[in-house]
């Protein structure tokens, strides 16, 4: 088991080394400068990537509890991003101490007790209906809608939506029992490269923007571009995945035209808001929720397209 | 034995700050420095000052004390040694009629800002609770600087801890703070304490204004 990871991991990280070093190789030796604003961005990106590369291969190596402590603390700092912009006031201090102090934890100790009937409906039924009482006790009639659905977005998108990455490995797929810790790494190399795939297509061949005012460099043909490079990337990893080649293309441009379109809506919260990034963690890319922003959207669909089918 | 109590202490608190609050310092028009400063600020919170002592750089932060009310800080004996021994407050008493000439407050900050230490005051001499965004100030900053005129007085802009630390709530709520440092504002000759108590007040409510335009 430990030999097969080993290759798995070596593998892919010579992959990222090569890719990396191609990209500064181009950066550095272009003479055009637009392509090498845009090699720019791609090297910081890829930057952002080995960090996340290096957070999970280690918590990959502690197994299910270091994955899960991983997005516990994922969850937790973008719950903390995406409250920062919200509307919320003193009368929301219970719900909100209980999003991250009861909800949070619960969420992901059901998912660590393999507990799919309570962590499938935890947040969508008992948070949601548990929470506006919470605030409705308060008496503050004030914005009362708008705080309360702010608050479970925040909810919905923090903890529910990032607690499918880890909730993968509790999926039993005939012939790929413990190995399902390389779906969650399928689905962050596929989506994160779409992303970049996405970017890279736009700026040379984008011309119809698909929606200016929410994001000016999201364009049609940078999607298509995206989700086709997500297919052939994932055709590519078909090995480290219960699917056929074929299957794992199918699946790899399902999973990333939800992760790009969930970025679209993550970029109308940000504009609606009047801000750039959700946060500062990463130099230059945002934070956590908009290093995660792809991944938001497409973990859940992911999950339960896998749930459906091949379980 | 006290001191590493109070170095231990320290960190933890500003570990905890940090998961709270992920705080980081925004200087406009002018650049972390270890010389003589005050820095002023709105205050809405009772962390406010730990989150500035938090935002400052390490070299910065420990020759930096807080102007503190000992009636508060007094109360209770972890506060007392948090004060004394971690923060290494000024603790001055706000009543006038019970303190001595050595406790002016003015005349403290003064003696400390000559040791060569900068300092942390929130002008508005309570908290503020009211919907205004900022109180009118108090004298103190006026008086100070009349007597050490060579201290740069520094607007810091403190954005969303009486959120983390809502009154009355048992605990705390994590949100990203920030805390803008803005251009030193220096007490001009003969400028009278009315002029120069509203461009200092101004002074930080600009800091205010970039933040929320979001000039990050």
């Amino acid at each position: 088991m430990i030999v097969e990871f080993a290759s798995i991991v070596g593998w892919l990280v010579l992959a990222l080394i090569a890719i990396h070093l191609t990209c500064e190789l181009f950066e550095n030796f272009t003479k055009r400068k637009s392509l090498r604003r845009m090699l720019k961005n791609v090297n910081d990106r890829i930057k952002a990537w080995w960090v996340m590369a290096v957070v999970l291969m280690i918590a990959m190596l502690l197994g299910k509890l270091g994955i899960i402590f991983l997005f516990v603390f994922a969850s937790f700092a973008s719950l903390r991003e995406f409250l920062t912009l919200t509307n919320t006031r003193l009368a929301d201090s219970w719900a909100l101490a209980a999003a991250f102090f009861v909800v949070l934890p619960v969420q992901y100790f059901a998912i660590g007790m393999d507990w799919y009937g309570f962590y499938s409906v935890f947040i969508p039924v008992y948070a949601f209906l548990m929470l506006p009482i919470l605030t409705a006790l308060r008496g503050e009639s004030r914005h009362f809608l708008i705080r309360v659905a702010e608050t479970q977005w925040g909810l919905m998108v923090a903890i529910f939506c990032i607690s499918h990455l880890p909730a993968l490995l509790n999926l039993n797929i005939d012939g790929f029992e413990g190995k399902s810790f390389l779906l969650i790494l399928f689905l962050v190399i596929v989506v994160q490269s779409s992303d970049t795939a996405q970017y890279i297509c736009g700026r040379i061949w984008g011309k119809t923007v698909v929606a200016p005012e929410l994001s000016p460099s999201k364009t049609y043909e940078g999607l298509v571009g995206g989700v086709l490079s997500a297919a052939i990337i994932g055709a590519l990893l078909y090995w480290i995945t219960p699917f056929s080649p074929w299957v794992a293309a199918a699946m790899a441009g399902v999973v990333s035209l939800f992760g790009l379109l969930g970025s679209l809506v993550m970029s109308a919260i940000k504009r609606d808001r009047g801000i750039k990034d959700y946060g500062p963690m990463f130099i230059g890319q945002g934070g956590f929720t908009d290093r995660l922003d792809t991944v938001i959207f497409s973990a859940p669909v992911f999950f339960h397209l896998l749930r459906f089918f091949w379980e | 034995m006290k001191a590493i109590a109070a170095e231990i202490v320290s960190i933890g608190l500003q570990l905890l700050i940090r998961a709270l609050t992920a705080v980081r310092g925004i200087w406009i028009d002018v650049e972390p420095d270890k010389k003589r400063r005050i820095y002023y600020s709105n205050h809405t919170s009772n962390g406010d000052f730990v989150l500035i002592w938090t935002a400052l750089p390490h070299e910065i932060r420990k020759n930096t004390r807080g102007v503190a009310a000992a009636d508060y800080w007094f109360k209770s004996k972890i506060r007392r040694f948090a004060a004394e021994s971690v923060f290494k407050a000024i603790l001055i008493d706000r009543n006038p009629d019970t303190r001595s000439a050595e406790e002016d407050p003015v005349a403290m900050m003064g003696e400390a800002s000559r040791a060569g230490q900068s300092l942390i005051i929130f002008p508005e001499g309570k908290r503020n609770q009211s919907e205004e965004k900022l109180l009118e100030f108090k004298t103190g900053l006026y008086h100070f600087l009349k007597e050490n005129p060579e201290v740069e007085a520094i607007p810091t802009w403190i954005e969303n801890l009486n959120r983390v630390l809502p009154k009355g709530s048992l605990l705390p709520i994590p949100l990203i703070c920030t805390v803008t440092f803005g251009p030193p504002v220096v007490l001009k000759k003969r400028e009278s304490k009315k002029a120069f108590l509203k461009r200092s007040r101004e002074a930080l409510l600009a800091m205010a204004a970039i933040h929320d335009r979001g000039i990050e």
